[in-house]
């Protein structure tokens, strides 16, 4: 058999109405008519939609048909397309490194919908070019791996303990790696659990046990991820102890769980300048260790450090519930203690948090709405007693209060060595500093990179439920290579032209 | 009755072929687990299908998700069972016996090629479903031109039989005599999918939604502004045709209410009328666009950093205020939007062309039947009930049953994608289990 390299290109070219999102714009039967005009087309069409099931089935007709050995879908984005008219002509006998694709929709009918006509020229100048690739595509076999059936979690948090535990329920060995000496992550230092209210600690121990005595789980405590080599199913994993030793270990699959700490609002609103400001963190330790006095008054100030017109301009999502639930928790404990939540938008949303609103007004927290541009000051006098003046924005007053807890709920923040982490395993964070996934809306919790993913706080602020959610998913995300055993992968690699080198770091 | 059995060893049901079903019908499917994804419309897709755009990315929501659509008919470890109910369900986890009816489409699937000739000749017109009955269909139809699977459908209740489409099809796919089928499915695993509907917004007679045309829904508007839609993308007025050049948004129809409707917030409102309002800012510079909210909700990623293009790149307006009354002027079909504007304490009103009402997302009233057939808890509202909202948020009542997406409670896309994830993987345990010990 002759190779299809040896054979002249019988170029198909397929392009895409997409409804009017290109053939509003973008004139389709021009550029059908010019895509037959260039060198090594032997046919050309149009599509309403390439991508529906009528679409698949005209590629692999008109491969057969006309016997065609490259083809061509001028559309949308290869990101999420290519698979499909890959699959297409897979099916019908022609490699899918033949395939060839042009984005005339965001590039053309897009960013150019008020200029049809350069649009239209702009997608001929797209079509050629991808026609003139296609003539000297070479068709490429996938070498196929082994997949390592482990997995690594990198942090002992709720998200990667749910994490682990559900993907050694499927028969899989997990690595859990955690930095801190024990497992539990920012649940150790909660006391009680909205929604249920239920005790953190309580749960907790319950699940940390589990983990501990799941045979297919390893926890490795005080010890960091130190490097990381290799690529799906075959991720070479180094991990440093506490006491400097290493340890060497292969995974198929990473997930990252390494969960957010709080920010700590030094020099904002007299926190670490007086004694009573604190977090909403130091509060739910207190609460906890049964050490909070009793206040006469306690204002509680939402969005410190959060939703700023620069730098952390993201809402952290769990505060107002956090504060809502604190304040209800010393409404309990105090009844006739004063308790006023300042909020700029209060985030009570899905199915039972606007409840807990009700509820805390019920037992009497008052809640005050500020405006961004008008925040509270909080002003020390005599005998540590705190004056907070704020701006009621649906009253249109000023207030001020007598307060002797002042506190602070601040955002959950990216760790500081986040970055380190994601150098080690070339996967992105996003301008918040969180963990980036691959998609925002249909990869939430895999990562660009194939066999790493991501779930819990580490990917974006939330709550226990939503945290436990991601955890699961991810037992799935990364159940599937594992579970396959074996995998193809991309054919097309990168070589260095050793000639253009010029330098070389020293390991 | 034909009754067919369909029998398949480590295999899953999955109920609902929205997003989140899909997706974990794709991932138990792409682990080698046999899944049997059933949906009790014509075709899967869900809601996703019908948004125009998504947020915050402003993807085109079709464009994203019929890759996926076709990926679940194309996987050999895929079956879907379109215009299905669940009848009957029994046993238990790692072994239940589900009952399957499949519901009569009068067209034989194997031979129909969804080429749509049919349609051409049938002359009954009634109100598209999918475009929230703002577009027409024929009584022969397929929901939407990317259909999973692109096979026909006459609907029983609006066909005349006069037989025109029998005539015209070259495959000889029509079959008026097909009847009722039922299919047995054995899976050791179910997982629940179905999805929200939305609050009749006629029940909040203040708004005018049902009496005035220019008052719409926003899945209408999405509909309306969706290149696929009944208008090709056009926004116009439903009364006259004409341009609006100025459109307003109400917030909270029926949610987090006290009076008519349900309590809770649906979570995803507030963004995607964002998203909507920056759409007919890129369709139209001039029109002017007003959302009228009662507390911004914007706690999703990069939710806030969303709504501030929208108000400072887009100019889309943001007013605190609680909507009285929408007026409609039966001359012109203009309408007034009295309100009190709740920053300044005072009440207003404004004249606009178009009104877009923001509905609360409701579970699925067949949610009733469901459960009790498949012996879940469902609580106040109708969301079916997690074992344990803070551990366990994907597990039922019933071991083997697993929930997720809307149904479970108000998310997003993004959210119901990763737990529907989760869904998958707890299933995938149960089948574990149940392989171990049979292999013991």
């Amino acid at each position: 058999m002759k190779r299809v390299e040896e054979e002249t290109p019988r170029i198909g070219v397929f392009i895409c109405h997409c409804g009017i999102n290109i053939g509003g714009i973008v004139n389709v039967p021009e550029v059908v008519e010019y895509a037959k005009t260039l060198p090594g087309v032997v046919y050309a069409e149009d599509n309403l939609y390439t991508c529906s099931s009528v679409g698949i089935s005209k590629i692999k007709e008109g491969i057969a048909k006309h016997n065609l050995n490259r083809v061509i879908v001028a559309s949308c984005t290869p990101r999420t397309h290519e698979p499909l008219f890959r699959g297409a002509c897979e099916e019908a006998g022609v490699n899918k490194y033949l395939f060839e694709m042009a984005n005339i929709r965001d590039q053309c009918s897009w960013a150019h919908m008020h200029e049809p006509e350069k649009a239209t020229e702009k997608a001929k100048d797209l079509v050629r070019m991808a026609v003139a690739k296609s003539r000297l595509l070479k068709s490429l076999e996938e070498p196929e791996i082994d997949v390592t059936p482990s997995a690594l979690v990198i942090g002992g948090g709720i998200s990667g303990m749910t994490t682990a535990l559900c993907l050694a329920g499927q028969g899989f060995k997990v690595y859990i790696v955690e930095k801190e000496p024990e497992l539990g992550g920012m649940l150790r230092h909660l006391y009680k659990l909205y929604p249920t209210m239920q005790d953190a600690s309580e749960r907790l121990n319950h699940i940390v046990n589990s983990v501990k005595s799941d045979k297919g789980i390893e926890v490795l405590t005080s010890t960091v991820v130190k490097q990381v080599k290799g690529f799906i199913g075959n991720f070479e994993v180094t991990v440093q102890k506490a006491n400097g030793g290493t340890a060497n270990f292969g995974v198929g699959t990473i997930i990252v769980a390494t969960g957010a700490p709080i920010f700590e609002p030094v020099g904002m609103y007299g926190y670490g300048e007086y004694d009573n400001v604190i977090t909403q963190l130091q509060l739910e330790q207190l609460l906890k260790d049964g050490q909070l006095k009793k206040p006469k008054s306690v204002i509680m100030i939402q969005c410190v450090g959060a939703r700023e017109k620069e730098g952390r301009t993201y809402c952290s999502r769990i505060c107002c519930m956090t504060a809502i639930k604190n304040a209800m928790l010393i409404k309990d404990l105090y009844p006739d203690t004063d308790v006023h939540i300042l909020f700029r938008q209060l985030q009570t949303y899905g199915e039972h948090y606007e409840e807990h609103y009700r509820t805390a007004q019920d037992k009497g927290v008052k809640f005050i709405k500020y405006l961004q541009e008008k925040p509270p000051e909080v002003i020390s006098g005599k005998n540590g007693k705190l004056t907070v003046n704020v701006h009621h924005a649906l009253l249109d007053e000023e207030l001020k209060f007598g307060s002797d807890l002042v506190v602070l709920s601040t955002p959950l923040i990216q760790h500081e060595d986040a970055k380190k982490l994601s150098q080690i395993l070339k996967v992105p964070l996003g301008s918040d500093g969180f963990f980036f996934e691959a998609h925002v809306k249909l990869r939430p919790i895999d990562f660009a990179t194939d066999g790493i993913y991501v779930c819990g706080t580490a990917h974006s602020p939330k709550d226990t439920p939503e945290s436990v959610s991601q955890a699961l998913g991810v037992a799935s995300r990364a159940a599937i290579p594992m579970a396959l055993k074996r995998l193809r992968t991309e054919a097309i690699t990168a070589v260095v032209n050793e000639t253009y080198v010029v330098a070389v770091e020293p390991a | 009755m034909k009754v067919k059995t369909m029998e398949a060893n480590k295999s899953v049901l999955v109920i609902g072929g929205g997003i989140a079903g899909m997706q974990a019908s794709l991932d138990l499917a792409d682990r080698g687990l046999k899944v049997f994804l059933l949906e009790k419309t014509p075709s899967i897709g869900g809601r996703m299908a019908q948004l125009d755009k998504t947020f915050p990315t402003m993807d085109c929501s079709i464009c994203i998700l019929a890759p996926k659509m076709i990926e679940c008919l194309r996987h050999p470890n895929i079956t879907l069972l379109t215009y299905c109910e669940v009848q009957d369900v029994s046993g238990s986890a790692g072994n239940f016996t589900v009952k399957v009816l499949k519901k009569p489409r009068f067209i034989d699937e194997e031979k129909c090629t969804g080429c749509g000739e049919c349609a051409q000749y049938c002359p009954i017109e009634v109100p598209n479903e999918f475009d929230m009955g703002i577009g027409i269909r024929k009584a022969i139809y397929v929901p939407l031109p990317q259909a999973v699977p692109l096979k026909y459908t006459i609907d029983e209740e609006n066909c005349i039989k006069c037989r025109l489409c029998q005539r015209t099809c070259k495959a000889e796919a029509v079959d008026f005599d097909q009847k009722p089928e039922t299919i047995n499915l054995n899976v050791g695993a179910i997982i629940v999918a179905t999805g929200f509907d939305m609050f009749d917004a006629r029940k909040r007679r203040e708004y005018g939604y049902g009496r005035y045309r220019n008052v719409l829904i926003s899945l209408e508007f999405e509909r309306l502004v969706s290149a696929s839609g009944p208008t090709g993308g056009h926004i116009v007025r439903l009364s006259d045709g004409r341009v609006p050049r100025r459109i307003a948004f109400i917030q909270c129809v029926g949610s987090r209410s006290l009076k008519g409707g349900v309590t809770f917030c649906s979570s995803a409102c507030c963004v995607y009328a964002t998203k909507e309002a920056i759409l007919i800012r890129e369709h139209d510079p001039e029109c002017e666009v007003y959302i009228f909210y009662n507390e911004l909700k914007i706690f999703g990623k990069g939710f806030q950093e969303f709504v501030t293009r929208a108000r400072d790149e887009w100019g889309v307006k943001y007013i605190r205020a609680l909507p009285g009354e929408v007026v409609e002027d039966p001359k012109t079909h203009d309408l007034t939007m009295w309100y009190e504007d709740t920053t300044e304490n005072v009440t207003k009103n404004m004249k606009v062309d178009l009104v877009v009402l923001c509905p609360a997302l409701i579970p699925t009233v067949a949610n009733k039947e469901l459960a009790s057939i498949l012996g879940l808890d469902l609580d106040e509202y109708g969301f079916f009930e997690c074992k344990d909202p803070l551990f366990k948020p994907i597990d039922t009542n019933v071991p083997g049953i697993f929930i997720c997406g809307y149904s479970q409670g108000p998310k997003d896309i993004p959210e119901s994608v990763a737990q529907a994830s989760g869904a998958a993987a707890r299933a995938a345990e149960v089948m574990a289990l149940a392989a171990s010990r049979e292999a013991q």
